[in-house]
């Protein structure tokens, strides 16, 4: 697949924003969709629209179909062992917060630890305070370095006998660095400590077989892979999912209800209580489809490498600008910034007005930015679709916006 | 110059331009020559809520007229800012209580401006109406 037909596939690409061409650089959070992701949404809403696991009629099997289909392509695209272990939720901070409350119920005492790192998302900071509260448990805090790097050797002096879980994002939605998760699952694994993986952003850049990472959780959006939004995904060992009470009630997740008491319905059903998403979850079929699509694509892994190169390059040798999270062999096209003297918000509002589509602020991230001593920082970040012409016009353009400022 | 001469004056001003950046560069020209803030002052008190940069604003009633400074870390917003000051300033209570700060919006700045910002705007011109409310 080559860019232009890439492009050719994302109408919103087309879109003029002030009269300029959209340049959009703000795929962290959130991705365009594909036609072939909006027509197989149309489909389900048009042709395929009944409550799933339920009704016997021919178009609830048809939508039961579909969504079960979703969960072996989902099984399939991650290397789960099996599809009990693939649970659809509504996102990534869904996936979080289920594993946050319902490990926390089965395996979190009072003076229990939880381990997360500095540079994660709210998402996957508030869940696990939220649970810590709950039990008197502690959080505790695994800083980096001042490259933007985990200090992954401070994780021996945090770990504990009473640590009960790890934390970790994949990719941070900040820093644009792959995670050592490996080298983090095997050493936890060694002091018998489970760890979840935030894959929010790693789901995007990298190709992840759960089974190879020996991860006990993954949690990932579909919005970011360029489904439907409102769809999300949670990988947990069988092992776990088993052991862990369900976190909402009521729907299809039961085996059987009475008021002497009730029954829960086996994995994944167990953790999908009420009605599903079920008009949008079959759109991950296409997405990965997509995704799978360009990451075979030469075209696209050249063009993103030079991209990477690009602003890589364009970012470090401006003095003025400082990036946050600087090692070359772990990055990806994310890039957070700031330019010295000038606010964050003053060069998106400008950039904006020239088309392009940044991110700028706290991004979620509010105790990263206290730790890098900033209020906010300025992101872009790349998805297939981007091009090198597009980085270009992006420098030149962030000249001229500091321009303006300074 | 009364409220109204001076709301028709910034609207008239902004109506030269008809780029964006333009009118963005208009409007850090403005924020750059603000009159300073004091550094004492900028204290959570003073802080408005809304805003994704920070901004600052300070009252003072002098003669029977409100007098505000202001100041946010960001210049754009220092410019929105400064255009206020120079409307509301010097004017009564019941001048900017009764205002409907309509201008805003037909210079283009509420629509136009980031959510969070026009947020930020909004919360500003609120305090300010408020600060007049209270007299
Ligand atoms: C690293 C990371 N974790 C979690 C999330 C939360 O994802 P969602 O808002 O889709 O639940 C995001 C999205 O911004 C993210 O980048």
């Amino acid at each position: 697949m080559s860019i232009s037909e890439i492009r050719a596939k994302f109408p919103i690409l087309d879109t003029k924003v002030y009269g300029k061409s959209l340049v959009y650089l703000d795929n962290a959070a959130s991705a365009q969709r594909p036609v072939s992701v909006v027509r197989r949404w149309e489909q389900l809403v048009n042709s395929e629209n009944a409550n799933i696991h339920r009704a016997v009629h021919k178009l609830a099997a048809d939508a039961t179909e579909a969504y079960e289909q979703a969960r072996d392509c989902v099984r399939d695209f991650i290397n789960a062992a099996s599809r009990e272990e693939i649970v659809f939720t509504s996102g990534a901070t869904a996936s979080i917060n289920l594993v946050a409350f319902s490990f926390g119920e089965a395996f979190i005492k009072p003076g229990d630890e939880v381990i997360v790192s500095v540079a994660e998302h709210h998402s996957n900071i508030v869940p696990w305070q939220m649970l810590c509260q709950r039990k008197n448990a502690v959080l505790k805090v695994l800083d980096i370095r001042e490259n933007g790097e985990l200090a992954i050797d401070e994780l021996e002096k945090l770990i504990s006998q009473r640590t009960k879980i790890v934390a970790i994002s994949h990719i941070s939605n900040v820093l644009g660095l792959v995670n050592p998760v490996q080298e983090i699952v095997r050493f936890c694994h060694s002091k018998n400590v489970p760890v979840l993986v935030d894959g929010a952003q790693g789901i995007v850049h990298e190709t992840v077989d759960v089974q190879a990472l020996d991860c006990d959780f993954y949690a990932f959006s579909g919005h970011k892979i360029y489904a439907a939004t409102g769809t999300g995904v949670l990988y947990g060992k069988k092992r776990w999912l088993d052991q862990m009470p369900p976190y909402m009630g009521g729907g299809e997740m039961i085996h059987s209800v009475s008021f002497a008491g009730t029954t829960y319905a086996p994995l994944p059903g167990k953790f999908e209580a009420g009605t599903q998403n079920f008009n949008a979850v079959p759109t991950l079929i296409p997405a990965i489809e997509f995704v799978k699509a360009c990451r075979s694509s030469q075209e696209v892994e050249e063009e993103q490498a030079k991209i990477l190169d690009y602003v890589y390059t364009k970012l470090t040798n401006d003095n003025r600008v400082t990036l946050y999270g600087v090692p070359r062999g772990n990055k990806v096209p994310l890039f957070s910034f700031a330019v010295k003297g000038v606010h964050h918000e003053d060069l998106a509002l400008i950039l904006d007005k020239m088309g392009i589509a940044t991110r700028s602020g706290q991004m979620c991230a509010e105790p990263l930015m206290d730790r890098l001593g900033v209020t906010g920082l300025l992101r872009i970040s790349f998805a297939p679709y981007n091009t090198l012409d597009e980085a270009r016009y992006f420098i030149e353009c962030l000249h001229k916006a500091i321009g303006m400022l300074l | 110059m009364t409220l109204e001469d001076k709301k028709q004056e910034i609207i008239e001003d902004f109506a030269i331009y008809d780029e964006w950046l333009d009118k963005y560069e208009y409007l850090i020209e403005l924020g750059k020559s603000l009159e300073p803030f004091p550094e004492e002052k900028k204290t959570d008190d003073h802080l408005i809520k809304g805003c994704q940069s920070r901004v600052w604003l300070d009252a003072e009633k002098k003669d029977g007229r409100l007098w505000f400074k202001a100041d946010s870390d960001a210049i754009i917003t220092k410019g929105i800012i400064s255009l206020l000051i120079s409307v509301y300033s010097g004017r009564t209570p019941e001048e900017i209580a009764a205002d409907d700060f309509g201008f805003v919006a037909e210079i283009g700045l509420k629509e136009n401006l980031s959510p969070t910002r026009a947020n930020g705007l909004v919360s500003m011109i609120d305090t300010i109406k408020k600060i007049a409310e209270n007299g």
